[in-house]
C-alpha cells in the first residue's frame, strides 16, 4: 500500500541526501519526494510518498526517525488530509486545436502559462486523480514536456504537531 | 574566550574527559596537531588508520568511554571506513576528527580531498562537516552526546584546515539537546506488568542477551533476573560476558556456531525475552523456522528494532539495566524446573566437544588451556574466522567487557589493534589477541605502535596456514575446492616478532602449548606464539547459512 510521511527535518545541507541515502540503501521504494521550507526557516517539510506493507512503512518511519536531523515523522495516510501536485505540461498546440486545448484547460481549472509558437505550458493542481485525467486528456496533442513537483499533503483540521 | 578552532577542539577534548586519542597525522590535520603537541591528552600514534579506529573501538569496549580518532583528509579518512563501518555495526561510542581541505577548496576534487561526510553517510550515527569555527564547541559536544547515549555509535566531524585556524569563540555547553534526537521513555507500568504476567505463565523460557546488555552495564541486573526467575540465558557474540558462562544458567552462544543446547533451548522455548539483541541472520538461521513457538519480548533502546526483524508479542523499548530494574521488581516467577531438566539432559548428550588426541594441536585445546591460565580479569580480543568462533566456543568469558570481538561486521584485522585500544583503556589487564595467520597479516603492522607504546599484549595465532573459516564452507559446501583459501607461504611470525624487538615462540606438539602459553603470559612485555594447529580442524556445531537452528552439523 502507498503511504504519505509528512516529516519535518533541519533545514540543513545534506538533510535530503540522508532521508535519500536511508532509503536506497534499506531497500525502501520512494515514489516521490517533494521538500521545501516551512514558516519556520529553521524546518523544512518533506512529503514522502512510499510503498510498502505495513511492517516495511512501520520500519521507514522508525529509521527516519532514527536520523538526527529528522524532527517528527507522521504517517498521515490514513487521517483526513489534503494532497496536491503541481504539473507544468508543454504540449503541441497548432492554432486549430488550440481553442480544444483551452476548453479542456478550463474543465480542468488549469492554466496556460505561456503562449509559444506551436506549444502551449499548461500549469495544474490537483491530486493525482485530476493530475493523471488532464495528461491523459492531453496527450492526444502530443505532450513535448512534463514536469510533476512530487505530491505535497497536509492533515485537515487541528495543526499538525498537536496530533 | 578567542583561540584557534584547533585549540577549540583540544579545550573541548579536555573538557569531555578525553584522556587519550588515536590518530595518524596528515597535511588537514597539521594545525590540530600542533595544538595537541602543548596538551596533556594522550597520542597514541597508529601504523594505519583503519587500526587507529579498531583501536579506539577496543578502547571504548574495555573501558565504556567513547574512543576518539583524528586521521587526516583523503586517504587517511578513507582509511579509517573500515573501522567506522564496525563501530557502527557493533554501536560502539566513538568520535572521529577527519581533517578537509579548505572550505574554499572543497567541491574542486583538491588534492587529498574526499567527501568523507558523503562516504559515510550509512555507517555514522550521525556526522557534521564544521563550516563556521564558532561552532566547533557545541558540534563536539554533540557529538560526544550523540556517540555515547541511547544506542551508541561512531560520529564524525570532518574540519576544514582553515576552520582550525580561523579564530574562534569557545564557548563550552553544558547541554546539548536535538529536536530531532530523543531517548526512549522508559517503558510504561501496563508494558512492564504485561511482561511479567507473560515471563510468569511461561514453561520454556529462554533469555536472548546480545551486546545491548554489556553496553547497558546490566550484566548484573541480567544474571540477577534470571537466577530469581531460574531462566537460562543463551548470548550472542555480542553478549558474550552478560552472564559468567560457567554460571549453571548459562547455555553459551547461540546461532550459526552456538552451542547443541542453546539451539535447542531456543527452537523449542515457549518465551524468548530477547534483550539489547537485534535478531540477527547469524543468530536466527532461517527466520520462518526460529523459535516458532516462542512468544518473544523484545527489550531494546533502539525502537528501530523492535519488529526489524521479528515480531515481539511485548516490546520494551529503553535502555536494558532500566527496564530489567522494572522488571525485577515486579517479577513473577514461572515454573522451569521441568524445562531446566531437559536442558540439562541436553548439555550432558550434546557437550562442545574435540578429542585432543595424537601429535597435533586442537585449536579448542590451546583457547580451553588460555582460558584457564588467563583468568576471569583478562580481555581477549579475536580476529574473525575459525579462530573467532573457538574463541567464542571455548573461552568462557566471566565478565562483562572482557571479550571483544567483531561481531556485525566481521573484520579481519581487528583483533590485533583492538588489543592496542584495550590495553591502553585498561593498562593493568592482561590482553591477549586469538588471531588467526590471515586476518593477523591484515593489520600486523601494528605491532610497531605496540613496541612505541610498550604494550605487553600477548597475540596467540592460530595458524593454520588457511583462509580457515572460508575453507571450512568450501570444504562442506564446495566439493572441497579450496579456492585461494590457502595462505602459504605463510610468514615466520617468530621471525617476525624478532625484527619488531619482541618474544615470539613457535608451538608445534600438544605437550608445549601450556609451557608457552605460561611462558608468554609471564612475559613481561610483548609476545607472539605462533601455534601451529591441525590444519582441516572444523568449527562445529554449525548451522548452514539460512538454515534451521537445530538441524546442526557435526553434533
Ligand atoms: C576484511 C575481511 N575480508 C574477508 C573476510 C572473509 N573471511 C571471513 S573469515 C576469513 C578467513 C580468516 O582467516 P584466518 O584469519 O586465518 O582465520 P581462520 O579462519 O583460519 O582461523 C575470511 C577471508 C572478512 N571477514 N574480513
Ligand atoms: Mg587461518
Amino acid at each position: 500500500m502507498r503511504h504519505i510521511l509528512a516529516v519535518l527535518v533541519e533545514n540543513q545541507p545534506g538533510v535530503l541526501t540522508r532521508v535519500a541515502g536511508l532509503f536506497s540503501r534499506r531497500g525502501y521504494n520512494i515514489e516521490s519526494l517533494a521538500v521545501g521550507q516551512t514558516h519556520d526557516p529553521e524546518i523544512s517539510r518533506m512529503t514522502i510518498v512510499v510503498d510498502g506493507d505495513d511492517r516495511v512503512i512501520e520500519q521507514v518511519v522508525k529509521q527516519l526517525e532514527k536520523l538526527v536531523d529528522v524532527i517528527n515523522v507522521r504517517d498521515i495516510s490514513e487521517a483526513e488530509h489534503v494532497d496536491r501536485e503541481l504539473v507544468l505540461i508543454k504540449v503541441k498546440a497548432e492554432p486549430k486545436v488550440r481553442g480544444e486545448i483551452m476548453q479542456i484547460v478550463d474543465i480542468f481549472r488549469a492554466r496556460i502559462v505561456d503562449i509559444g509558437h506551436n506549444s502551449l505550458i499548461i500549469e495544474c493542481t490537483g491530486d493525482e486523480g485530476k493530475i493523471k485525467a488532464i495528461e491523459k486528456s492531453l496527450r492526444p496533442f502530443g505532450i513535448l514536456e512534463l514536469v510533476r513537483t512530487g505530491k505535497i499533503a497536509m492533515v485537515r483540521g487541528p495543526k499538525y504537531e498537536e496530533e | 574566550m578567542k583561540m584557534t578552532g584547533a585549540e577549540v577542539i583540544i579545550k573541548a577534548l579536555e573538557r569531555e574527559g578525553v584522556e587519550v586519542i588515536f590518530g595518524y597525522p596528515g597535511g588537514a590535520v597539521i594545525p590540530l596537531y600542533d595544538k595537541l603537541y602543548d596538551s596533556s591528552i594522550k597520542h597514541v600514534l597508529v601504523r594505519h588508520e583503519q587500526a587507529a579506529a579498531h583501536a579506539a573501538d577496543g578502547y571504548a569496549r574495555a573501558t565504556g568511554k567513547t574512543g576518539v580518532v583524528i586521521a587526516t583528509s583523503g586517504p587517511g579518512a578513507t582509511n579509517l571506513v573500515t573501522g567506522i563501518a564496525n563501530a557502527c555495526m557493533d554501536s560502539i561510542p566513538m568520535v572521529i576528527f577527519t581533517g578537509q581541505v579548505a572550505l574554499s577548496a572543497i567541491g574542486r576534487d583538491s588534492f587529498q580531498e574526499a567527501d568523507i561526510t558523503g562516504i559515510t553517510l550509512p555507517i555514522v550515527k550521525h556526522s557534521f562537516l564544521v563550516r563556521d569555527a564558532n561552532k566547533l564547541a557545541s558540534i563536539v559536544k554533540a557529538a560526544f552526546h550523540l556517540a555515547g547515549t541511547g544506542r551508541r555509535g561512531p560520529v564524525l566531524i570532518d574540519l576544514p584546515k582553515d576552520i582550525q585556524t580561523a579564530e574562534a569563540e569557545f564557548d563550552y555547553p553544558e547541554q546539548i539537546s536535538f529536536r530531532g534526537y530523543r531517548l526512549p521513555a522508559e517503558p510504561s507500568a501496563a508494558q512492564i506488568y504485561q511482561a511479567v504476567k507473560t515471563i510468569g505463565l511461561s514453561r520454556r523460557p529462554v533469555i536472548y542477551a546480545g551486546g545491548g546488555v554489556i553496553a547497558s552495564g546490566a550484566a548484573k541486573e541480567l544474571k540477577e533476573f534470571a537466577e530469581k526467575t531460574q531462566i537460562p540465558v543463551t548470548t550472542t557474540l555480542m553478549g558474550k560476558g552478560a552472564i559468567p558462562e560457567d554460571h549453571p544458567l548459562s547455555l553459551g552462544m547461540v546461532g550459526m556456531h552456538g552451542t547443541y543446547y542453546a539451539n535447542f533451548a531456543v527452537s523449542h522455548s515457549d518465551l524468548l525475552i530477547a534483550v539489547g539483541a537485534r535478531f540477527d541472520d547469524r543468530v536466527t538461521g532461517r527466520l520462518d523456522t526460529f523459535a516458532t513457538q516462542a512468544k518473544v519480548i523484545h527489550i531494546d533502546i533502539d525502537a528501530a528494532e523492535l519488529g526489524k526483524n521479528v515480531r515481539p508479542h511485548h516490546v520494551l523499548n529503553g535502555d536494558a539495566k532500566q527496564v530489567l530494574q522494572e522488571l525485577l521488581s515486579r517479577v513473577e516467577i514461572p515454573q522451569t524446573k521441568e524445562w531446566l531438566e531437559q536442558i540439562a539432559v541436553w548439555k550432558k548428550e550434546h557437550p562442545l566437544s574435540y578429542c585432543q588426541d595424537g601429535d597435533k594441536i586442537k585449536p579448542q585445546y590451546v583457547i580451553e588451556q588460555l582460558r584457564k591460565l588467563a583468568g576471569e580479569d583478562a580481555i581477549v580480543t579475536t580476529e574473525v574466522g575459525q579462530n573467532q568462533m573457538w574463541a567464542a566456543q571455548y573461552y568462557k568469558v566471566s565478565k562483562p567487557g572482557t571479550f571483544i570481538s567483531s561481531g556485525g561486521l566481521g573484520t579481519m584485522g581487528f583483533g590485533l589493534p583492538a588489543a592496542v585500544g584495550a590495553q591502553i583503556g585498561r593498562p593493568d589487564d592482561l590482553v591477549i589477541c586469538i588471531s588467526g595467520d590471515g586476518s593477523f597479516q591484515m593489520n600486523m603492522q601494528e605491532l610497531a605502535t605496540i613496541v612505541q607504546q610498550q604494550l605487553p599484549i600477548k597475540v596467540i595465532i592460530l595458524n593454520n596456514g588457511y583462509l580457515g573459516m572460508v575453507r571450512q564452507w568450501q570444504e562442506l559446501f564446495h566439493n572441497k575446492r579450496y579456492s585461494q583459501t590457502e595462505l602459504i607461504p605463510v610468514p615466520d611470525f617468530v621471525k617476525l616478532a624478532d625484527a619488531y624487538g619482541i618474544a615470539g615462540y613457535r608451538v608445534k606438539r600438544p605437550e608445549e602449548v601450556v609451557p608457552a602459553l605460561e611462558q608468554a603470559i609471564n612475559h613481561p612485555g610483548a609476545v607472539i606464539v605462533d601455534v601451529v594447529i591441525d590444519r582441516e580442524e572444523n568449527v562445529y556445531p554449525m548451522v548452514p547459512a539460512g538454515g534451521t537452528l537445530t538441524k546442526m552439523i557435526g553434533v
